[in-house]
């Protein structure tokens, strides 16, 4: 999904002018401005209309800064996890031929596809303490997973799941396996190959895709929200904590919240961009001029100018 | 990710070629383990959970006249972001990739924000230009189905245009060349040459807009007032019974946006896959 | 070292791509494992190197039996056809991987590296990366990583296939003269009867996953042993039952007892040569080869009936191999 605005509006045969033009422009930009950027900006003024200090206190009380604290471990606990996952999924599903591949690859996009709230309910089913398939015997062996951020974890990576694989399968695939092979041949055992060859090939694309699920995670709501049982200041998240603020008539806390989840957000969007033209400027380069005139990587190409002798 | 429903593996490796970590059947079996674990285990749950009461309980829990209403809700707003998204999405695709204007690639990076935003911060963001104190002062759209509509727009917004973006890039040039030297003009270029290229993209992204649509849940809770019969979508129902206690009854309900959803992410899959039949 | 591949099968579904081969190679000697595109030739090479694993057969390297050795343990150089670059490492570290899976010390490998640069002439661009270079220079430092772990063979698939024709030539010569210095035994797969006929010593024709013929390059123009043989390496004209070379066809204004009529189509100059096209009696196409002299003397012209009588011929039996005449001296 990492796409870049790569110029190529030269071509212009599908153009109709410059008013038709000009008002595909206005169109576009204009819809993305009424629900995109006018909206976003206004958080900002919001959270801070009443004074910076309004907005500093509703973000640094100890509930507050307990759910950054626990929105951040959700973070650390999920994304190692799933990313790992990610890998050897995405290598399982491109470099494997195997029966029932083509089923192991929809039910991975699963979680795009199940609403938040019955993920939520699902792991509710599964390990709530009082009537959960494995609930109660967890709770006589001590340990409690609903309304602790255990399940929140649990919830967290259900969502994340699928982020890491869907960036890096379309990388696998494009980069091929002759680079392993070439490993192979000169010597490269298994884990060599992978830490040495395929591991730096992907990195960007597992990059992107751990960016994708560390934004996912931060802004969980639904899922938390019912795996947490939302007790404030133990198992509540920068979300739940903005809803809280908002139904209690905060509203001014909530905005002020909802800054700092937006900077988190700006950050992420900052961070992809960047990946991109990373990816761009640094693996771009096709491997393979297949033949005379096939596309150029756009860094300084140079010929075979000076004669191989 | 906007790809992935219709992401096939198009380049098998040679066969007989063997490299893989510990094994391969290992790293499988523990890919497929972790995955059950996660996702397949805790749907089968609700699944079993539905049908604890046996069929007439499941019915009696869908068929609930606040449940069918809010069922309806949520397939009907869906169906009109759907279509939204595949205009205003194909229109900003190309902008993106044919027009030349200042500020393109912030316009692009852009396009991101509703999947790195929060989906409790993107409802609270409509609410603040668009509710009842709204700064337009625009009356009335917070608490409406309208308001429902806002939200699931702003977070599917990426969707179209990311799915679409890559294919235009690659699009030949050169067919639209040959059409114009045999004498088509600009729209019917677009309606017989572009847009039959770009129709496979447009559907995946469609896809998985209506998926997220489906379950949308965080981005509404605040705008849409959660009005039983009025502005409560199935995510919302679901959570009201989980609260209340009636798991069995929200198990029932999910599986059927659950089958909603993934009915459509199946049906769109057949349908991209007969098309890039056709086009490639 | 001596490569010998003995009865080797291998099957990719229905498809059966190598189909009870056996092949010799001597110690140092260069190769070329010719044939066209699905005639096995690959995938002979990737069983050599231990990329595939024969059904059944034996691979031997110097005598020793490596068919159950995998493919990180023969030492051997393989050179892919795409080149395979390590896109993320600069081509210092390219040439250096297989050294450093070796454990070689630092020095060694430093002194290596800049050794193989100089070899392969891409001293001055030890810290580009792979798309900063050329087609080419990809394909030298290819090359240059896959001598770094001094192989027992070098194995190259198609390792001129994705260059343009300029490039090729240059780097053809440039194998040959390599080939000189390293004397390395070294096989190549390609699908271009000229570039094997340039470079090799030997050439190996493959066709449906089956060996044809292997020998100098001379002996399989001059002697070929199947049909398939003498139509893929040179070209050769059919005249009846005849198979006939260009340059065995001979042309006359009168008719003999064994000559066949012929109308000229056309006429090429390629400078000294002259190709001239034509169409047989029974509609099949002749091309014969001739000298700019023969053809003034023979004041030839498109249009023109002439009556052809090949000097030399070859005729194989129902099936296309075995030559029932070895050869016919008709002149």
């Amino acid at each position: 999904m990492a796409v870049s605005a790569t110029d190529s509006g030269a071509r212009n045969i599908v153009d109709g002018g410059r008013a038709a033009r000009y008002g595909l422009r206005t169109v576009a930009l204009g819809y993305l401005g009424l629900l995109l950027v006018i909206p976003v900006a206004l958080i900002f003024y919001k959270a801070f209309e009443d004074g910076f200090a309004v907005a500093w206190e509703a973000v640094t009380t100890p509930e507050a800064q307990h759910a950054i604290y626990l929105t951040v471990l959700m973070v650390v606990i999920s994304i190692p996890i799933t990313t790992v996952f990610g890998i050897a999924a995405a290598l399982v599903i491109v470099r494997q031929r195997f029966r029932g591949r083509a089923l192991l690859n929809a039910a991975i996009d699963m979680p795009f596809a199940i609403s938040p709230v019955v993920i939520g309910l699902s792991l509710v089913l599964l390990y709530g303490s009082r009537d959960g398939w494995f609930g109660q015997d967890l709770a006589a062996a001590g340990i409690e997973v609903i309304f602790t951020p255990v399940g929140m974890a649990l919830a967290t990576m259900f969502v994340a799941l699928p982020f890491v694989v869907r960036e890096v399968i379309p990388v696998l695939q494009e980069i091929g396996d002759d680079q392993e092979q070439a490993a192979s041949t000169l010597g490269a055992g298994p884990w060599q190959t992978f830490w040495r060859i395929t591991l730096p090939s992907i990195r960007w694309g597992v990059t992107y895709g751990v960016v994708l699920a560390t934004a996912r995670a931060l802004g969980e709501f639904g899922a938390v929200a019912v795996v947490s049982g939302r007790i404030s200041g133990s198992t509540e998240t920068m979300p739940l904590y903005l809803r809280r603020l908002f139904d209690t008539f905060n509203v001014s806390g909530a905005y002020a919240a909802a800054v700092v989840l937006a900077l988190l957000a700006l950050t992420v969007l900052f961070a992809m961009n960047f990946i991109q033209r990373r990816d761009r400027a640094i693996l771009a380069g096709p491997s393979v001029a297949t033949e005379p005139g096939a596309v150029v990587p756009h860094l300084d190409v140079t010929d075979d100018k000076e004669n191989p002798r | 990710m906007s790809q992935g429903a219709v992401a096939t593996a198009k380049a098998p490796p040679r066969p007989g070629h063997r490299l893989g970590l510990g094994g391969p059947g290992l790293t499988r079996g523990l890919v497929v383990g972790y995955l059950s674990l996660m996702v397949l285990l805790p749907v089968a749950a609700v699944a079993a959970t539905s049908l604890e009461g046996g069929i007439g309980a499941f019915w009696d829990a869908v068929s609930a006249p606040q449940a069918v209403a809010a069922l309806k809700l949520t397939v009907i707003s869906s169906l009109i972001v759907v279509a939204i998204n595949v205009v205003f999405g194909t229109a900003i695709a190309w902008v993106l990739v044919r027009d030349q204007f200042p500020g393109k690639r912030f316009v692009n990076s852009l396009v991101d924000l509703p999947f790195a935003l929060p989906t409790i911060v993107a409802g609270l963001v409509l609410l603040a230009l668009y509710g009842e104190t709204g700064i337009l002062g625009i009356e009335g759209i917070s608490f409406t189905r309208v308001g429902v509509v806002m939200a699931l727009l702003f977070v599917t917004l990426p969707f179209v245009i990311r799915s679409v973006q890559p294919v235009l890039l690659e699009l030949d040039a050169e067919m639209e060349e040959a059409a114009a030297s045999l004498g088509a003009r600009p729209l019917t270029i677009f309606r017989r040459i572009v847009l039959p290229n770009l129709a496979p993209a447009i559907v995946a992204g469609a896809a998985l807009a209506f998926a997220r649509s489906v379950g949308e849940f965080g981005s509404l809770v605040l705008i849409s007032g959660n009005i039983p019969f009025e502005t409560e979508v199935s995510s919302v129902y679901i959570f009201g019974q989980i609260e209340s206690g009636n798991t069995e009854s929200a198990a029932a309900v999910s599986v059927v946006l659950l089958a909603i959803s993934v009915g459509m992410l199946f049906l769109i899959n057949l349908l991209g896959r007969r098309m890039l039949r056709h086009g490639s | 070292m001596s490569i010998k591949v003995e009865n080797a099968r291998k099957q990719f579904g229905d498809f059966v791509a190598l189909d009870d081969v056996s092949l010799e190679v001597r110690d140092g000697s260069l190769t070329a494992l010719l044939g066209p595109s699905g005639s096995g030739k690959s995938t002979l090479l990737r069983v050599i190197a231990g990329l595939e694993a024969p059904d059944a057969g034996r691979v031997l390297i110097s005598g020793e039996d490596m068919t159950q050795v995998p493919v990180q343990n023969r030492n051997v150089g393989f050179c892919f056809q795409h080149y395979a670059a390590f896109k993320h490492m600069t081509v210092r570290d390219n040439v250096a991987f297989g050294l450093q899976i070796r454990k070689r010390p630092k020095e060694e490998i430093a002194e290596r590296v800049h050794e193989l640069l100089e070899l392969v002439q891409l001293e001055g661009w030890v810290d580009r990366y792979p798309s900063q270079l050329s087609g080419g220079q990809r394909q030298r430092m290819a090359l240059a990583r896959a001598l770094a772990v001094e192989p027992k063979v070098l194995l190259l698939d198609e390792p001129f296939g994705a260059l343009d024709a300029r490039v090729r030539m240059e780097l053809r010569q440039w194998l040959r003269r390599l080939h000189d210095e390293v004397h390395v035994t070294t096989i190549f797969v390609t699908h271009d009867q000229e570039e094997a006929m340039d470079v090799a010593e030997q050439i190996v024709v493959m066709n449906e996953g089956a060996v044809e013929q292997a020998g100098r390059p001379t002996d399989l123009y001059d002697h070929p042993a199947t049909e398939f043989v003498m139509s893929f390496v040179g070209t050769a004209n059919r005249i009846g039952s005849l198979l006939v070379r260009p340059h065995d066809v001979q042309l006359a204004h009168v008719p003999s007892s064994t000559s066949e009529e012929a109308m000229i189509d056309r006429i090429v100059r390629l400078g000294f040569e002259v190709r001239v096209e034509m169409t047989l009696g029974d509609g099949n196409p002749l091309i014969a080869q001739l000298t700019r002299s023969q053809v003034d003397e023979l004041e030839l012209a498109d249009g023109q009936i002439v009556y052809v009588l090949p000097s030399r011929a070859r005729v194989f039996d129902e099936n296309g191999s075995e030559p029932r005449t070895e050869e016919l001296a008709l002149a």
